[in-house]
């Protein structure tokens, strides 16, 4: 009796056991799920891709990396709407991969996708070593990475300077706030990040030098827990326009609850609370997309460090939330006018930092790799930055 | 408002999931099977929450459906440890895998759209006038409401009532509950299925009142600190009460120290939680020592009629 029982213990635990590997990968499959299923779509890509690897001229098959699901909302949704507007235009269907963590899954299935595409798109910042390492093995293969600096002579980079528009928000909030007081949720105490930041306040002071902006770090780019808890702390404090550069609009529905105005980052998040909502820094990848595949398609491809702004529209701002009056929205505009004509830089001295350092002297303007390296915070934010 | 004010608020708000996770948990566990499904059934309920909610746009039918749902995958998992006697551990953590992907994948078409409303709310306006409780509980959500109250009728059924002593029996010793005439199978399986839609509502209230939308991940892992919170609050509903609030302090302390200008950095504010778990775990492991731990006496082992072990 106790045997059999043992055995009939043993039997179910190992058919659970397969249950449950074929539910990971089943649901995997379809839904994206997390690691395991990275390696699903690509081997479908292989397939489809079939014999002729080598690019071919007319039709070049391409293939893109994301860090999260495109359903996100905010950034990976912005890059998959931005390839959906390449394969339209161009009458080519790419092949994606989501979910894919940043570590050696990624350069897994980096060059998995290099050995059947013309080019590898890597979506997020954490995907440069492994882009590299797989564009060394490969150089018929084109990649591009997102963010990053590195390259290589098959590998460029291509980024946004959305500090432009993280500017032109701070504006709109410098103009909302009745208590000259703003919140700022951080994801990482990292460089993008931190310009962002910067802009975000230097926009607030150009029309309300009164501005002081409180910032907290949450150490996640998704976790709506947590995005919440750190508005409600921030909203605790006192202040009353809230900008989160996070991946969740956790910020925007606090914001509500309280009555005070928030954005988001990434992509609109006005229908979340239209009541409530401000405007954020959104990603227009497509036109950039489409550019860069009818460039290797033409043979004309070269590996560029490329930064978009918003005279190119691959930075934009969001719509305007519904309680932000016509005489805020007509300053942003104009401050948006003088942007995209060059006459107004957002990081052009007089700046300095807050511990009271110059930074920027009258007149000088950083370039963009100063900017891109920023480690230190304006004037005007408060508390030090964390080491 | 104070300081303190503030953070009991934050307390609760960031609590009240945890505290229905562990309270179905805790029910699990009093009838001697281990839950380690939570994270999948938060998950699980929070998705299916969405899906009706924005289908049917009535939030009633969305908790019903929730319940429903997360009441269905609590009988898989009863019916795997309780007829099948398969290992818990197992079965408990295929549901934490499958309730995840199952999760991704039914939310599909639903993710990144808002949610209609979020939760009703309780306007208890003549409490204002009482300083700190009148900030508290003027204006909770009809969810934490529930769960508090939730927190009193637990703790009456397990320690008062006959049904209780039949619960902890059950948990304890099965083969005495027996012979004393108390169904094993049918209480478990039903405490199981119970559990499991508490928890499931605890997914439900974290997306109704954190995000209002879904994503996949949208818990991150909070599950598994109410699989910890049980254990924590040693399978006793008004100490999960507790020690839901007090983690819930703790995820927004790191923001309120940061904001008051401390220099500590705020990866080391993320370890606080950890740290001050392991900080009470040695001293209450320390003060009660000589005392039995509250682990029902059978938690884990399937109960089989006249089989010895």
């Amino acid at each position: 009796m106790k045997q059999r029982g043992q055995v009939f213990k043993l039997s179910f635990m190992l058919l659970f056991v397969l249950a449950i590997v074929l539910a990971g990968c089943g649901g995997n499959n379809n839904a994206g799920g997390n690691t395991g299923a990275s390696s699903e779509p690509t081997a479908a890509a292989g397939d489809s891709a079939g014999a002729s690897a080598q690019p071919s001229g007319d039709k070049p098959k391409v293939a893109f990396v994301y860090i999260g699901p495109p359903g996100d909302g905010g950034y990976t949704y912005q890059h998959d709407l931005g390839r959906k507007e390449m394969e339209e235009k161009l009458g080519i269907e790419a092949h994606i991969v989501e979910n894919v963590p940043e570590g050696p899954d990624a350069e897994r299935i980096i060059t998995e996708l290099a050995q059947s595409h013309d080019i590898v798109f890597t979506t997020s910042f954490g995907y440069m070593e492994q882009t590299l390492n797989v564009a060394k093995k490969f150089p018929n293969v084109k990649f591009d990475h997102a963010s990053g600096f590195k390259t290589a002579d098959n590998m460029g980079t291509y980024f946004g300077k959305n500090y432009q528009a993280s500017y032109l928000t701070g504006i709109a909030a410098g103009k909302m706030t009745k208590k000259n007081h703003l919140g700022y949720v951080g994801a990482f105490p990292i460089s993008e990040v931190i310009y962002n930041l910067n802009a975000f306040t230097l926009g607030a002071q150009s029309v309300n030098p009164d501005i002081k902006v409180d910032v907290v770090w949450t150490n996640t780019w998704y976790d709506p827990t947590t995005e919440r808890q750190a508005a409600i702390s921030l909203l605790d404090k006192g202040a009353d326009v809230l900008l989160a550069y996070q991946d969740s609009p956790a910020t925007i529905q606090a914001a509500k609850e309280r009555g005070a105005f928030a954005g988001g980052n990434d992509s609109d998040m006005k229908k979340f609370a239209p009541d409530n909502y401000l405007t954020n820094p959104v990603w227009n990848w497509g036109p950039y997309y489409t550019k860069t595949v009818q460039s290797v398609m033409d043979g004309t491809w070269k590996n560029e460090q490329y930064s978009g702004d918003m005279a190119d529209g691959m930075v934009d701002l969001a719509p305007f939330g519904n309680k932000v009056p016509e005489d805020v929205q007509k300053l942003v505009e104009d401050a948006k006018a003088k942007i995209i004509s060059g006459e107004l830089n957002v990081f052009t001295g007089p700046i300095s930092d807050n511990q009271g350092n110059e930074k920027v002297p009258a007149g000088k303007t950083l370039t963009l790799e100063e900017v891109l390296g920023m480690d230190w915070l304006v004037n005007g934010v408060i508390g030090p930055l964390p080491k | 408002m104070d300081f303190v004010t503030q953070l009991l608020i934050a307390a609760i708000s960031a609590g009240t999931p945890l505290l229905l996770a562990t309270l179905g948990g805790i029910l699990n566990e009093r009838a001697g099977i281990i839950q380690l499904g939570a994270e999948g059934l938060m998950l699980m309920g929070a998705v299916t929450t969405c899906v009706v909610f924005l289908r049917t746009g009535n939030l009633g039918v969305a908790l019903l459906a929730t319940l429903g749902v997360t009441a269905l995958l609590g009988l898989i998992h009863a019916f795997l440890s309780i007829t099948l006697r398969a290992n818990q551990t197992m079965s408990g953590l295929a549901m934490t895998l499958f309730g995840s992907g199952l999760s991704a994948y039914l939310g599909k078409s639903i993710s990144g759209n808002p949610l209609p409303s979020s939760l009703p709310r309780l306007d208890l306006s003549f409490l204002k006038p009482i300083p700190v409780i009148g900030d508290i509980f003027g204006n909770l959500d009809v969810l934490t409401w529930f769960s508090i109250v939730l927190v009193v009728v637990l703790h009456l059924l397990i320690h008062r009532t006959s049904w209780g002593l039949h619960l902890r029996a059950v948990g304890d010793s099965p083969a005495t509950a027996d012979v004393m005439g108390v169904h094993v199978r049918l209480i478990r399986y039903g405490y199981v299925t119970v559990g499991a839609m508490l928890i499931g509502l605890g997914g439900a209230d974290m997306v109704l009142t954190v995000a209002p939308t879904w994503n996949e991940g949208l818990t991150g892992g909070r599950g598994w600190i109410a699989v910890g919170l049980v254990i924590f609050a040693r399978w006793n509903p008004v100490r999960a009460l507790l020690c839901a609030y007090f983690f819930g302090a703790l995820d927004s302390l790191g923001f309120r120290m940061q904001l008051l200008g401390s220099a500590i950095p705020p990866y080391f504010l993320k370890m606080i939680p950890y740290i001050v778990t392991i900080l009470v775990l040695m001293y209450l492991g320390y003060r009660n020592r000589n005392k039995p731990s509250g682990t029902p006496e059978s938690l884990g082992v399937p109960y089989v009629r006249e089989q010895r072990f």
